[in-house]
């Protein structure tokens, strides 16, 4: 995109830093956000989890490893690689193994088209949008692969609940981002927040800026929890009913990568929500007369911070609907897909054609 | 129609109600639940704030009559055995000696003032087996078997687990068996001796009369 080459000046020259004709820099580059999510993913998201779930339940958390439990979720990572590594012995085995590594890989590629500021992008695609929402379709056949490859009636009831819940809810999903990119006239995801940016903050963010807007914001965060297997949509998992859903059989970092695999989708999917509808990067604080919020709080570093709030705040939504709301059964579920987002998906995506193009 | 719309109503209401009261709850986790007991007035209006109780570190106090482990003042135990005979689950383990007439002084008496008759060498209650249920609290004669507020007692060997609250070391009640013995084998031996010198021991004092049934 042109329009975004010029802000890419930073990463280009990390990318052109080479020692000796290997390009370190390029593997530096793809390695931070890489590196941050899985910091954020096993340390932050976990204990959040488990912090935020106790207090939402008048409990305490994590209180013994480290002050306040800071160190539980590292605790856990020693235990897990402890953990024997169980293949069953009737189970189809190069699925069972290959299911966690399509999951992994599936939700941390779309981490490659994320704008973590101005400056900084993995790859500035001009399909990005499109990237992230068909990579992440991914994650299904690893989730098939392993509910079918461990050869348990609970795992595969498991992955074809996931499975059909996933690919339903990618209809209204994908249609309540095309409303975002008919608001920004493109599909790379540096020049939504190119285009929500400015000298009025949060005004230019699309959710501000249309009055139609709330209503796919909302429908892609509903379809978003339900494309995580998030509760309520927890139905894949559904502890209760199915023991543990499509990763019954697995053990040790192969349950790990699984657990990697949920949180770095969580994050991706908060950081889309709050790049199409919320300015990603883009600073929500206006100028106001002579003090120049905006042009205070924006720039690479602030950008990454920005995004990374936003990106928090939803992922803290996400966890207190998890711990508010009961889950919906399986008939529920699809009646809400198919009956009410999808309708109110289309509603919304005709609304916003007219409005972009009268208003 | 309308019952489309308004089911979609009841999920927005209903939804934002939950979430109002997770968040209220979220944000209350800044305090404790207060510490008013069953009693106060106030006891169902402390909802708001943290209940976990962090044990090893804070312990709720247990009243000062609460009936948790058994604690012998052996100092008032006169060997009677009667709580090791009501025991249900028969944690306690008795032994006796007599004590020998000289040394009724040396064992002394109870805090009663009741003269105490036997050396209890072993009297050893099973914690790990007893089950507070006070039975022989309530028949021991001279109240020196006593349940303590103690509630936490965990061992890493359940060995530990049984109590010893005898008043003689194994090589003193070795001692007394002997001296009982002694004097035991210096009776007879008198016997002995008096029946060879011809002089019959003193007969036995006549049974009394059993009492007769009343109104007979």
């Amino acid at each position: 995109m042109s329009s975004s080459t010029s802000l890419n000046t930073w990463s280009d020259a990390l990318s052109g830093f080479t020692i000796g004709g290997f390009p370190l820099g390029l593997i530096i580059v793809a390695a931070i956000p890489l590196v941050f999510i899985a910091l954020y993913a096993l340390t932050y998201g976990v204990y959040g989890e488990r912090k935020i779930s106790a207090f939402m339940q008048d409990r305490l958390g994590p209180m013994e490893v480290g002050p306040w439990g800071l160190l539980q979720t590292l605790a856990d990572i020693l235990k897990l690689l402890q953990k024997e590594d169980i293949v069953p012995t009737v189970a189809d085995k190069a699925l069972f193994v290959i299911g966690p590594l399509i999951m992994f890989v599936g939700s941390f590629l779309a981490f490659a088209v994320l704008p973590f500021g101005p400056a900084f992008i993995g790859a500035d695609l001009n399909v990005g949008l499109f990237y992230a929402v068909g990579i992440v379709s991914l994650e299904v056949v690893g989730i098939l692969a392993s509910g079918w490859g461990s050869n348990n009636k609970w795992a595969l009831y498991g992955a074809i609940r996931s499975v059909a819940q996933i690919v339903s809810y990618e209809i209204p999903a994908s249609i309540a981002l095309l409303c975002g990119a008919m608001m920004a006239g493109s599909l790379s995801m540096q020049h939504f927040n190119v285009v929500q940016s400015g000298p009025y903050g949060f005004m230019h963010f699309f959710l501000f800026r249309n009055p139609i807007a709330w209503l796919p914001f909302i429908i892609y965060f509903i379809a978003s929890l339900a494309e995580n297997n998030r509760a309520p949509f927890d139905i894949p998992e559904a502890e209760s009913e199915l023991v543990a859903g499509f990763f019954t059989e697995y053990t040790g970092m192969k349950f790990a990568m699984f657990f990697l695999a949920e949180y770095g989708s969580m994050f991706m999917v908060s950081a889309v929500l709050s790049i199409v509808f919320l300015g990603g990067w883009a600073s929500p604080l206006p100028n106001v007369g002579g003090l120049a919020l905006n042009t205070m709080t924006s720039g690479p570093v602030w950008g990454a911070i920005w995004i990374i709030l936003k990106g928090f705040f939803f992922i803290f939504v996400q966890m207190w609907l998890r711990w508010t709301l009961p889950r919906l059964r399986v008939d529920q579920l699809m009646y809400l897909c198919w009956k009410v987002l999808t309708p109110f998906a289309f509603i919304a995506f005709v609304l916003t054609a007219i409005w972009e193009i009268y208003m | 129609m309308s019952e489309y719309f308004s089911n979609i109503k009841t999920a927005t209401t209903t939804i934002a109600t939950g979430l109002t009261i997770t968040l209220r709850h979220f944000f209350n986790a800044v305090k404790r639940k207060g510490d008013a007991g069953i009693d106060d007035a106030d006891f169902f209006r402390q909802v708001d704030g943290l209940c976990t109780l962090q044990y090893p570190h804070e312990v709720m106090p247990t009243p000062v009559n609460a009936r948790y482990r058994l604690y012998n003042n052996i100092d008032d135990c006169i060997g009677c055995n009667q709580c090791d005979r009501a025991c249900p689950v028969e944690c306690i383990t008795i032994e006796t000696i007599k004590v020998t007439a000289d040394d009724l002084a040396v064992c002394g008496k109870t805090s009663g003032g009741q003269q105490k008759r036997m050396w209890v060498p072993v009297f050893d209650i099973d914690v790990a087996k007893c089950m507070t249920c006070g039975i022989c609290v309530s028949v021991c004669p001279t109240e020196c078997l006593v349940h303590t507020p103690v509630a936490d007692f965990s061992e890493f060997d359940v060995r530990n687990m049984v109590y010893h609250f005898g008043n003689l070391s194994k090589i003193e009640a070795e001692a007394k068996k002997k001296k009982l013995e002694l004097e035991k084998a210096a009776k007879e031996k008198a016997a002995a001796e008096a029946a060879a010198s011809g002089v019959a021991p003193a007969p036995k004092p006549a049974p009394k009369p059993a009492p007769k049934p009343a109104g007979s």
